[in-house]
């Protein structure tokens, strides 16, 4: 029996917008994440993986508090701290703090950076002046800048550097579980190895636990310990980073892995590609979701909803086709 | 045989308030007949001032010093705005912008604007008036069900916000291609789309340089791309080429330092994110000798004093080392 996980989630599901229309239309709500299911342990790197509009940030900022979940349940060390109002919830949820994928956009340019980072410790309510720019200054040279750039304002910093500084500003608070939104995006490639080389350094020092959400699959297989793979608001395989890797298993993740340019000399004509586009999420359909761009999908596919079922320890996939092509195949193998 | 475009020395620099910046020093490229050449660099390295270059659209307070941009036979640079747009700008030269979004005007029809690049820039078949046009159309419609856009026949009346992020880009793609181009210059096409979309665009673009004889000129930031799509790579630095030749031998026994150094921050490269030391060089004080002596792991003593020779690696790129020298 593993550890209790220090975030657990079970079956949530989140809706967002639509409109009881009284004088304006009525518009349906989107089902954003569809009854996710996850398992956070203390000190792990998970990574959320999906195309753009598959839910993952949504989730991620379910998980922090900022948005309602419409169902299921959220513990944190075992402690439910779902179904709360976003205010009470970020009060229960402190311990869980959130990077923003445009770290530039998430500073006030108005402000020097000394002064941001010393706002989140006055509204924690920590101490006397002198100890607050003692603390800001020690995180500025802990995630590499200098301690006297805290002077300096949004615009003087290079991209890599706000990273920095988005980092500081968060681990000033103490987390335990960092949500880390697309990190490395719109990074040179020499930047995004220096930001990922201090991700992996903070996680020790710091002892903290990450939800790594990023569509950047070379970057996913370096640094996760395990994978999880959404598409259209469910996660339809999870696993650890080296079997998900390795074996792939629903035809999505295959396809997925298949499209992701990667560096070992492979040419793109070697590959039939996917059909049409990322679904809508405003889209429902009865059964899976990847039915129309699936290479083996068949009838049973279109009628129900496949669940995340294990084929491996640890290993879970979501598709009809996937289990039976696994049993299979150990038949096979039985009877060989 | 000569290549099809092929620039030299090229030299820009561009007036500012704090003084001169030397954007482009000394860039050179060669883009053969049907291929596809990578051109690789990180972010202010001068990418999109060199393609602004070769298409004559250089911004404000930007100028040539020295160099020669070669197409078909033909200097570029001594071709006048008026001669650059009648003779070559979407005619012979053909472009996919990194956002179609960006490129497209919202408010008219996807067809009112592909037909007015077709109207001004289209080779001269002899048809005039409505029956030029009807031909266009026809052209159009042709090349948009072959880009794959659903409804190709309506895809004309509807406006830009109609179609999905990777829809656009096939009509962007569809637009370069309607004058019957040689040369497309694509930068950074895929930047903005999901995996799935990007691997469809990239197959497509490989499957249209057979098709249409063109040669694709790709500016990208993604070694993973250039490795799946491109045949030569052409690797810049600080305004400078300091590593050209085939892709696969660059990617397998990269020469020059900053290629290595570049190489091993991926990802699937990496053994561990230690990153280049330092940052790129302000075009307005550039070090002297190489420009990535500063950085380098590999530096001599001769490395600050001049520029470095030009040399070949033990795979045939072209590599500005003095190791190589």
């Amino acid at each position: 029996m593993s550890p209790q996980p220090i975030l657990t989630l079970r079956d949530v599901s989140v809706q967002l917008g639509g409109s009881k229309g009284f004088l304006r239309k009525t518009v349906p709500p989107v089902q954003a994440v569809r009854q996710v299911s996850l398992e956070l342990q203390e000190g792990e790197i998970l990574s959320l993986v999906g195309e753009s509009g598959c839910g993952k940030t949504t989730l991620g900022r379910t998980i922090l508090g900022l948005q309602r979940e419409s169902g299921g349940e959220i513990l944190l060390d075992g402690r439910p701290v779902g179904g709360l109002s976003p205010e009470a919830a970020r009060h229960a949820r402190r311990g869980i703090q959130y990077v923003h994928q445009d770290a530039g956009a998430a500073l006030d340019p108005w402000w020097s950076i000394g002064r941001t980072l010393e706002e989140g410790l006055k509204i924690h309510g920590v101490g006397d002046r002198a100890e607050r720019r003692e603390r800001v200054a020690a995180m500025l040279s802990a995630v590499g800048l200098e301690p006297a750039w805290g002077r300096r304002y949004p615009h003087e910093f290079s991209g890599g550097q706000l990273r920095r500084v988005a980092l500081a500003r968060i681990l000033l608070l103490q987390p335990r579980i960092v949500v880390l939104d697309e990190p490395t995006s719109g990074l040179d490639m020499s930047v995004q190895a220096t930001v990922l080389n201090l991700l992996l350094d903070l996680r020790e020092r710091f002892s903290l636990t990450y939800l790594f959400i990023s569509h950047d699959l070379s970057v996913v297989e370096r640094l996760s310990d395990r994978v999880a793979i959404m598409y259209l608001g469910r996660i339809v395989e999870s696993g650890p980073a080296k079997v998900l890797f390795a074996a792939p298993t629903h035809p999505y993740t295959r396809t997925l892995l298949a499209a992701a340019p990667r560096l070992a000399g492979r040419r793109a004509t070697e590959h039939v590609a996917v059909r049409g586009d990322p679904p809508s999420p405003t889209l429902v359909s009865p059964g899976c979701a990847f039915v129309d761009r699936c290479p083996i999908g068949d009838a049973a596919c279109k009628a129900e909803v496949p669940r995340l079922a294990p084929i491996a320890p640890q290993h879970e996939v979501a598709c009809h086709r996937a289990s039976v092509e696994q049993t299979a195949s150990i038949r096979a193998r039985r009877r060989a | 045989m000569m290549p099809l475009l092929s620039v030299h020395g090229l030299k820009v620099s561009i007036d500012t308030d704090e003084g001169t910046a030397q954007v482009l020093d000394d860039v050179g490229l060669s883009l053969e007949r049907g291929r596809i050449l990578g051109v690789v660099g990180e972010s202010g390295c001068g990418k999109s001032t060199l393609i602004r270059a070769i298409m004559g659209i250089l911004p404000k307070g930007a100028r040539v010093e020295r160099g020669e941009i070669w197409f078909e036979g033909e200097n570029l640079l001594v071709f006048s705005e008026r001669e650059l747009n009648e003779r070559v700008r979407s005619s012979r030269i053909g472009f996919i912008p990194q956002d179609p979004l960006l490129a497209l005007n919202p408010v008219f029809k996807v067809g009112t604007q592909l037909l007015e690049v077709m109207r001004w820039h289209a080779p001269d078949d002899g048809s005039r008036g409505g029956e030029r046009r009807k031909r266009h159309v026809g052209r159009l419609v042709g090349l948009l069900r072959r880009m794959q856009v659903p409804d190709p026949e309506t895809a004309l009346e509807r406006y830009p916000h109609q179609f999905s992020g990777g829809q656009r880009q096939r009509l962007l793609i569809a637009a370069a291609l309607a004058c019957s181009p040689r040369l497309v210059i694509a930068d950074e096409p895929t930047t903005a789309l999901d995996v799935t979309t990007q691997h469809q665009i990239l197959l497509l673009l490989r499957e249209l340089v057979a098709e249409f004889g063109i040669s694709l000129l790709f500016v990208t930031h993604d070694f993973g791309v250039v490795a799946e799509l491109c045949d030569d790579l052409c690797v810049i630095y600080a305004g400078q080429t300091v590593e050209a030749g085939a892709v696969l031998p660059i990617l397998d026994a990269p020469a020059h330092p900053y290629t290595r150094a570049l190489l091993a921050c991926h990802p699937d490269r990496a053994t561990s994110f230690t990153g280049i030391p330092g940052s790129v060089p302000s075009p307005l004080a550039p070090p002297p000798g190489c420009r990535f002596a500063p950085r380098c792991g590999d530096v001599r003593a001769v490395c600050s004093a001049g520029q470095p020779p030009q040399g070949r690696s033990g795979t045939g790129a072209e590599v500005r080392c003095v190791q190589y020298a």
